[in-house]
């Protein structure tokens, strides 16, 4: 027979956790060679990296063409054997930029990108100063000075008709306001898919579901082609803004679906506590539910965010000549043929839309951060 | 299931009146679908009275303090709310909802704000409280539920009991005229009970007109000033807790008493 009885003399204090890894060796030790398995797949890693490295490297750096004695107009892409032709990145760096936007009036767009990038700081980076101020300097004032500094027509600034806009530039106009207009779009439909009144409900369920069903290049075909066939004779609204209206309807349907799976996450009991407050359902909304829901769809959001930004590209299929564009239309250049200046224009081009992407994807994991509140009830 | 809460003798303060009525409910009946969940509820409360409802789970207890505050809609009869008549006009639903304070099960506290965040947001956003003087008060409240050190943290940081005397101190930043229960201490941990019955016991002393849904007996003999025993949707039987305890009437309530008094 044990004995059953026990009473604790005294309690143990708090001590640190074993140290069983330090130091470099011990955490290959655990992390590359734990098993058999492992260490199998770590060489194998290990070869084909090794195997990969050389060739990419000759490609990019070791064969690549940086300069042209002639004066970046190919000549030095032509040998046989040649890597990455940059040189015809540096030639046409200006075409990828700004498209066909005349080269004497191209410091408006860089003023209107300055302006642009001093005014979504605030609104970025958390606890500055000005936020309110910003936000409406950004989201009402912005839109109307970036349109008269790009189009010109007023103030003696030289016309400059959408045509001619392109480059980065045009892809960025086009998914900043895609995404800035998707979004309390794509709110609304949520909510209304909600709503308790059946022809608000029903008509926010038949454009989600219409929008959501067809491919966007469809979308943008019928903006481009078909739409100007239903307009009175001589009003024809301009080709960009077609594209981009019909961009912002298709993603805030994709928004809508996204937001809504973050209102059916909310528990009942933060509607109820919020109506127990008086709060009417405005508030309730405004002020308890879509700032829980949207934080925790942030990911989703965000998903849709880099599809839409990626998406921007389709706009090329109607000749509006954003980055992929003017980089496809540079690369079929019958003065620069060489075998490699093609290949690096869109080296160039999947870099600049990784880029951005990827800064988004990081920007989108530190909001979560920062606004992670412990664990929820 | 008995819980001691720490006042020795029944404060002067508990006076219950005789003329204002601050609740009435006549011939109130409910259906969740084709369920008839309350059945010809007759309920009139005074000023300053605590009222205990005890009952089995699908009684209908829940169901009947939510339709005061309008969380549910009742299918027939009245609620009268400190003299406004719920009806489905929505003006009337908020007044009401501004003098009736409601405190759950499991705290809905408002996790993406701060304790002080989730205590001014109503007064403010309601009442149009400037944002100093609604903090001043939210910090006495804090201060009389015993955590004003807290103010700063997010709901997710608190223990349970802490939660609740968060979400009862958010009610009282409302200032009601009525306190609604709905099984306040039945999620939390055996040891923060009686934290957070200490606080609702002030606040019975302090004259709140209260109506709670709960298990907690010790707290009806101490607190309560009448005990309503539900089933199946409505009120078998209800007297003071002296009587309700030592003599019941009903079979049902003897039945459930003898099931949780051990």
């Amino acid at each position: 027979m044990t004995d059953l009885s026990f009473v604790r003399g005294e309690i143990v204090g708090q001590r640190p956790a074993p140290r069983r890894s330090t130091g470099a060796v011990a955490w290959m030790k655990n992390n590359l060679f734990s098993s058999v398995g492992n260490t199998i797949m770590t060489v194998a890693s290990v070869l084909f990296v090794l195997w990969l490295i050389p060739p990419l490297y000759n490609f990019l750096i070791g064969d690549a063409v940086f300069t042209d004695p002639e004066g970046l107009r190919g000549q030095a892409c032509r040998i046989e054997g040649v890597g990455a032709c940059w040189v015809f990145i540096r030639a046409r760096f200006g075409f990828f930029m700004y498209g066909f936007y005349p080269d004497s009036e191209i410091w408006r767009v860089n003023l209107m990108f300055a302006i642009g990038i001093v005014l979504i700081i605030p609104l970025l980076v958390p606890k500055m100063p000005f936020v309110r101020t910003a936000a409406v300097l950004f989201f009402v004032v912005y839109p109307v000075v970036a349109y008269f500094l790009m189009a010109g027509g007023i103030f003696g600034l030289r016309q400059v008709p959408t045509g001619q806009w392109g480059g980065l530039t045009l892809t960025l106009i086009i998914s900043l306001i895609g995404i800035i207009l998707s979004m309390p779009i794509g709110i609304l439909l949520a909510l209304g898919r909600q709503s308790r009144l059946p022809i608000i409900k029903a008509c926010c369920v038949g454009f989600i579901e219409l929008w959501r069903a067809v491919p966007l290049i469809t979308v943008l075909f019928m903006a481009a082609v078909m739409f100007p066939l239903f307009m009175p004779r001589g009003v024809s609204p301009d080709t960009l803004l077609r594209a981009i209206i019909g961009i912002v309807l298709f993603e805030s349907a994709y928004m809508a679906e996204v937001v809504r799976g973050g209102l059916q996450a909310m528990p009942r009991g933060q509607y109820e506590a919020s109506a127990a407050l008086g709060l009417n359902k405005v508030k309730t909304m405004g002020l308890i539910i879509l700032p829980q829901a949207l934080k925790h769809v942030i990911p989703g959001i965000v998903n849709t965010f880099i599809a839409l930004f990626k998406d921007t590209s389709l706009v090329s299929i109607i000749g509006i000549f954003e980055l992929l564009n003017t980089v496809r239309a540079a690369g079929s250049d019958v003065n620069w043929s060489s075998p490699t200046h093609a290949v690096t224009g869109y080296i160039f081009a999947a870099f600049v839309f990784w880029i951005f992407c990827f800064g988004m994807s990081r920007y989108s994991i530190y909001m979560e951060g920062r606004l992670h509140t412990g664990h929820k009830r | 299931m008995t819980v001691q809460t720490d006042i020795a003798a029944p404060p002067s303060k508990m006076t219950v009146s005789d003329t204002h009525v601050a609740i009435e409910i006549r011939k109130m009946n409910k259906w969740y679908g084709s369920f008839h969940v309350l059945r010809d509820i007759d309920l009139k409360v005074m000023q300053g009275e605590r009222i205990v409802i005890a009952g089995p789970s699908g009684s209908g207890k829940s169901t009947l303090i939510r339709c005061i505050n309008r969380l549910e809609e009742h299918q027939e009869g009245d609620i009268i709310v400190d003299g406004i008549e719920l009806t489905n006009d929505l003006r009337r639903i908020d007044e009401v909802r501004r003098e009736v304070g409601m405190v759950f099960q499991h705290f809905n506290l408002f996790p993406h704000l701060t304790v002080l965040q989730n205590l001014t947001l109503a007064p403010i956003w309601v009442r149009g409280m400037p944002k100093a003087e609604a903090e001043a008060t939210a910090m006495q409240y804090l201060e009389r539920v015993k955590i004003p050190e807290q103010a700063n943290k997010f709901p997710g940081q608190l223990s349970g009991g802490q939660q609740q005397r968060v979400a009862i101190a958010r009610s009282l930043c409302m200032n009601p005229k009525i306190m609604l229960f709905d099984e306040p201490t039945s999620a939390l941990d055996p040891e923060m009970i009686k934290e957070v019955l200490d606080v609702m016991v002030h606040l019975a002393e302090e004259g709140m007109t209260m109506i709670c849904v709960t298990h907690e007996m010790g707290f009806a003999r101490q607190v309560a000033n009448r005990v309503i025993f539900m089933d199946q949707g409505q009120i078998i039987e209800q007297d003071e807790p002296e009587k309700f305890f030592s003599n019941p009437q009903h079979e049902r309530t003897k039945l459930f008493l003898s099931q949780i008094l051990h």
